[in-house]
């Protein structure tokens, strides 16, 4: 059942990307355990601004774990400990009495701290623009059964789909790379009809973007599909390398 | 889902629903190629009105937003494209005496949130908006109840200019500012939409006032007075919006009450 428990924590502050940062601890009483871990943050917030201090800035928007704003590192993961979740999906009622929590930004140098627990996240984009999408003018609908698609290729790629670009593989990895990303990107095109035009230019230039932008190898550890709060698997990453071979070796 | 948000499994207690409205019907005038009211300016998905009618459906956002970006946008725009480019690129600068304007105007209106230094933070007067919202101008609506909503407005607006209280700086990244300008939108948007509930004495899709109900309680339209679709005309924070009319004239179909019970 739902009851107040109160909580030491001990926040990431950071005025802007040039400044240096430090953990400052705040304690919260009588936080309910039916409330959302962000609802908490706002909690904390309110109580901080009510005594004239500035608030804990954190991103959020749609908080029902689909639009991807929202970040976090708590007490050591990305998204919190509970696995296949986004950070606003969390509950209190995973936290004791008493708990310590230790709340971080996405440490990443691909991803510069804005303020507090803010991230840059343009990076993203710019690999997105760089080919994640299709552009060419496919047409009106086409008759149904005209392109068979059987339903694991369907469903695999529906599944690379649900990646929602939150940068948690990115911040969970400890070289800081993007490939679980970028692979899921590629890859939901790829196993698609329309995806086949741009198919070879699309790896290409999403990974040349985003060796560019500063994010680092994959060494297939595995941190970012344990991580990821779409459960998008690692197997999008070994397809990501066969596009990209494929891509370069016909260049 | 529900597992995860209530803690509940719902194959084994009851799953606890309520009824909730959680889209409001209407967005930006524009035209039928998507312009809105000020020329160039193009206004696509969920936050124009043109695609829903008086309800919409799950997915229906989903569906504006594709059927915008990607069939009416490419197609419209180059019409007003098509003009522009008779415009010399040498006259696009910031020194037009309306980006001066336009920049003292943002400026003003942020240093007079910043000036108020009062007591309450933007999400309790958000708050106290949306609860007037929720339980006078939500899914059942009234007579009384919107009169009485409208008043309500005023005085959380009151309270906004007198005891607004932003902490932080205006010319760093604030959230706290942030979120102040908006709800000062939200407190001019809030009042159109009671004086528009007000104004359609009617039940129609998801507008429901008890007043206009059939014996089954279902919604009762009232089609010679209000086949219209209300556009309010903006002329000021504090001024009443002007009511513009545009008829709804069908000619391939057959203008019926949808029914689910036969």
């Amino acid at each position: 059942m739902e009851h107040n428990i109160s909580v030491n924590l001990k926040i990431w502050r950071q005025r802007g990307p040039k400044e240096k940062g430090q953990f400052v601890n705040y304690k919260l009483d009588n936080v309910s355990t039916g409330s959302s871990f962000l609802e908490m943050l706002d909690m904390l917030n309110q109580q901080l601004v009510e005594r004239g201090e500035e608030p804990v800035v954190f991103d959020s928007d749609c908080r029902e774990g689909i639009c991807g704003m929202c970040s976090l590192y708590i007490n050591g993961h990305p998204h919190g400990p509970v696995q296949g979740i986004t950070t606003c999906q969390l509950h209190m009622r995973k936290f004791n009495d008493g708990d310590t929590i230790t709340i971080e930004p996405w440490r990443s140098a691909a991803f510069p701290v804005i303020r507090d627990l803010m991230v840059d996240r343009n990076a993203f984009d710019k690999i997105q623009q760089a080919g994640g999408y299709v552009s060419f003018n496919c047409g009106g609908a086409p008759d149904a059964n005209a392109t068979p698609i059987s339903k694991e290729v369907a469903d695999t790629a529906m599944d690379s789909a649900t990646c929602i670009g939150c940068g948690a593989c990115v911040a969970a990895c400890k070289n800081g790379s993007a490939m679980l990303f970028v692979s899921a990107k590629v890859s939901q095109f790829a196993l698609l009809p329309q995806g086949q035009v741009e198919r070879k230019r699309r790896a290409r230039a999403m990974v040349r973007k985003m060796d560019e932008l500063g994010f680092g190898n994959c060494t297939n550890t595995g941190a970012c599909a344990a991580e990821c709060p779409k459960n998008i698997p690692l197997s999008n990453i070994a397809r990501l390398n066969r596009e990209f071979i494929n891509a370069k070796c016909s260049e | 889902m529900y597992q995860m948000i209530s803690d509940d499994n719902p194959y084994e207690t009851p799953m606890m629903i309520f009824p909730a409205s959680h889209y409001t019907m209407g967005g930006i005038w524009v035209d039928y190629e998507l312009q809105t009211s000020v020329k160039g300016l193009f206004a696509i998905g969920e936050c124009n009105f043109s695609d829903h009618g008086a309800n919409r459906l799950g997915a229906s956002a989903l569906m504006q937003g594709l059927a915008d970006g990607y069939f009416v946008l490419p197609y419209t725009m180059q019409n007003y494209l098509s003009d522009q480019i008779k415009v010399a690129r040498s006259t696009f600068d910031t020194s037009h005496p309306e980006f001066d304007k336009a920049e003292a105007d943002v400026r003003a209106r942020i240093q007079r949130l910043m000036d108020i230094k009062g007591t309450k933070s933007p999400d309790e007067i958000h708050k106290r908006l949306g609860h007037v919202m929720w339980n006078l101008v939500g899914m059942g609506r009234t007579l009384q109840g919107l009169v009485k909503a409208i008043d309500e407005i005023e005085e959380v607006r009151k309270e906004f200019y007198n005891d607004l209280r932003v902490v932080g700086k205006a010319d760093d990244l604030n959230t706290e500012l942030e979120k102040a300008l908006r709800l000062e939108d939200f407190l001019v948007i809030a009042r159109m939409m009671a004086i528009d509930a007000l104004n359609r004495n009617e039940s129609c899709g998801a507008h429901f006032r008890e007043e206009y109900q059939t014996a089954d309680g279902e919604a009762a339209r009232r089609d010679d007075q209000y086949m219209y679709v209300s556009c309010w005309k903006y002329t000021g924070d504090n001024v009443k919006p002007i009511l513009i009319k545009e008829p709804l004239n069908y000619e391939a179909i057959k203008v019926q009450t949808r029914n689910y019970k036969s």
